[in-house]
């Protein structure tokens, strides 16, 4: 007898945490289902979001465009908006994978994202047709000011032997790969092999140096003195600094990449509408200014930027870098899926290697 | 009848999460992107990456195997001779972590031995070496090692309680010393449950990706992180495939060895 009622008390834990989400009395108008990076989005927001207008997010999270790309393309998860950066975007465009965005739908986003951002965006997006800007940044190395006591002003320190086992790398193949093409001054849009060949033997002298490969990680084990040097985002930096004052970062003079991620609208969304409300409401100040705030990545919303009540965070040279000082900033492009086969062989040569 | 319609629920299941995701192995397995029949997603494994990354996940998973038999054969056999009230509250002990979360039980792990980590700070205070094992091979096997020790000793464990005392008892009759007694009754009777230990710490090992992930800093290609990342990154399911069938074949040698020796089925007590 007490199996029995032992049974029937799982029984009814198990169906009252199911039914318990499942009630669709609070959410009439509807779903909308988003895929974004990991971390990048102030939770309170989709509350709000929720409450205001009554459509349900089902959120969901990806830690690289590579990973996002397939589960996207196979379908079998239904999102309506993604948030991927710049030359993944094209690479959806290509793939007729996205839908154009109706602008009427969109008044924050015309009247609240910079000019400069969309002007941007056309490298991928020619006609500003597809993605709406929301975030951008810089990529540079995150250093550990107790640790190096030289200046650091170029990739190259990230080969000094020095700093063996205390150099951390980003765990994505075209990060990885834009840091020893830079390094080398080669374009790190490059698709030639050669260069793409000495970038490898680069990154494979640089193996034994290097402590792990990692992506959101740089930022934890930065702020744990684990590392000396590490490969970060800029809109890391700002959040890092704070909980750890030694860290400094700095734009390599050799160049870097500078990305934006924007949100997108899948041309096969179920919940075309619900998504533009979505994206709109991400770009009113208010909501951009808390997303800014919790996850310290550059927003393009110039009347979010307004807002901040920080002085030096408002004019930091981190989240706001005066681009005009810099010539050798690149974006990345999608280099057709020969060069990505070509990538990938060379990024599984690197990480096969070991030195015993 | 009535029987039949019982195991219709299992049938279901085997058919829609077994049998079809296999031929779905298969197929990707052995078509190119056009569709068309190749062995070249097998023959990849030829190629130095992987077969050195073959090589290696059966290297690291083989010691962790053998580590895991020697910590867990004695642990079972202590734990199969306390008392009945005694022994189960040590079996739910040592089962207790395994109700966290994997991911978590390893993640904690990388904290607990980064250069910083509480081991090293630990070891720092009372002016020791540090233990510098993070991101190496180490680490991988340690790992394995510890998710993986339980299944190895509840089968074990299982075997030994089911040896009839008297077997033992007329065996010491018979003049046996303690040493004879265990290498020829003890050790025979509980084979069953070491091979279905030996299996079930052998094929997780063998096919993990994320133990090597996080301890061993993505620095360590093995098996399990190759096809994840053709399927994960590189988007080549097809050669993720081709490659999961090869990796299948150690798989089903080290299966049918266990079948052949474990008769009784001890790998299902669990």
């Amino acid at each position: 007898m007490k199996k029995f009622i032992a049974l029937g008390l799982c029984l009814v834990t198990i169906v009252s945490t199911l039914t318990g989400c499942g009630s669709s009395g609070k959410y009439p108008n509807g779903k909308v289902y988003v895929y974004n990076w990991g971390e990048y989005i102030d939770p309170a927001t989709i509350e709000m979001f929720e409450e205001e207008t009554g459509i349900q997010v089902i959120y969901d999270e990806y830690e690289t465009n590579e990973t996002m790309y397939p589960k996207v393309e196979a379908g079998a998860s239904n999102y309506d908006v993604v948030c991927p950066s710049d030359y993944m975007i094209q690479k959806m465009v290509d793939n007729d994978m996205l839908a154009e965005l109706n602008w009427d739908n969109l008044p924050n986003a015309t009247a609240n994202i910079g000019a400069s951002y969309y002007e941007q965006s056309r490298a991928f997006d020619p006609e500003n047709k597809y993605s709406v800007p929301y975030c951008w940044g810089t990529v540079g190395i995150l250093y550990n000011t107790t640790m190096v006591e030289e200046p650091v002003t170029s990739w190259s320190i990230l080969w000094d032997e020095k700093y063996a086992d205390s150099i951390l790398m980003q765990d994505s193949v075209r990060d990885l790969f834009m840091v020893a093409l830079k390094e080398l001054g080669y374009s790190m849009n490059s698709t030639d092999e050669a260069e793409l060949q000495e970038a490898k033997e680069l990154l494979i002298a640089q193996k034994p140096l290097v402590q792990a490969y990692v992506v959101d990680q740089v930022r934890d084990k930065m702020i744990g003195n684990e590392a000396a040097l590490g490969v970060i985002y800029s809109g890391e930096a700002i959040y890092t600094q704070r909980e750890n004052p030694n860290l400094a970062y700095v734009i390599p003079e050799e160049g870097t990449n500078m990305w934006i991620d924007s949100w997108v609208i899948l041309k096969d969304a179920e919940n075309k509408e619900n998504a533009e409300k979505f994206i709109d409401f991400m770009c009113r100040p208010d909501i951009a200014l808390l997303n800014f705030e919790y996850i310290t990545y550059s927003t393009p919303n110039d009347a979010a930027r307004e807002l901040i009540e920080d002085e030096d965070i408002r004019n930091s040279t981190i989240a706001f870098p005066d681009l005009s000082q810099y010539d050798n900033l690149e974006t990345f492009s999608y280099l057709g899926e020969e060069a990505d086969t070509l990538y990938n062989e060379l990024w599984k040569e690197i990480k096969s290697y070991t030195s015993y | 009848m009535n029987k039949k319609m019982l195991s219709l629920p299992y049938l279901f299941w085997c058919v829609a999460f077994i049998i079809i995701p296999l031929i779905m192995v298969f197929y990707y397995g052995l078509t190119d992107k056009t569709g068309a029949f190749t062995l070249e997603n097998i023959a990849a494994i030829a190629t130095p990456e992987h077969s050195k990354a073959l090589w290696f996940s059966l290297l690291l998973s083989l010691i962790s195997t053998v580590i895991c038999l020697l910590l867990a054969y004695p642990l079972a056999m202590i734990l199969s001779k306390m008392q009945v009230n005694q022994h189960s509250f040590i079996v739910l002990i040592f089962i207790l972590p395994m109700w966290m979360n994997f991911l978590l039980r390893t993640i904690a792990w990388q904290t607990l031995l980064e250069k910083s980590g509480v081991i090293n700070t630990l070891l720092d205070f009372l002016h020791l070496p540090a233990l510098e094992i993070i991101n190496t091979p180490y680490a991988i096997v340690l790992g394995m090692v510890y998710n993986f020790l339980p299944f190895m000793v509840l089968p074990i464990y299982n075997s030994l309680t089911k040896i009839d005392n008297n077997v033992i008892n007329a065996a010491r009759d018979l003049g046996a010393d303690s040493f004879k007694t265990f290498t020829r009754i003890i050790l025979p009777l509980s084979l069953p449950g070491v091979i279905s230990g030996i299996t079930m710490v052998f094929v997780p090992a063998l096919t993990t990706f994320v133990i090597s992930t996080l301890l061993g800093g993505s620095k360590i290609l093995l098996i399990g992180n190759v096809i994840e990342q053709e399927f994960t990154v590189t988007n080549n399911w097809h050669l993720g495939s081709g490659l999961s069938i090869v990796l299948m074949i150690f798989i089903i040698v080290n299966m049918v060895l266990s079948l052949v020796f474990d008769k009784e089925g001890e790998g299902n007590a669990l």
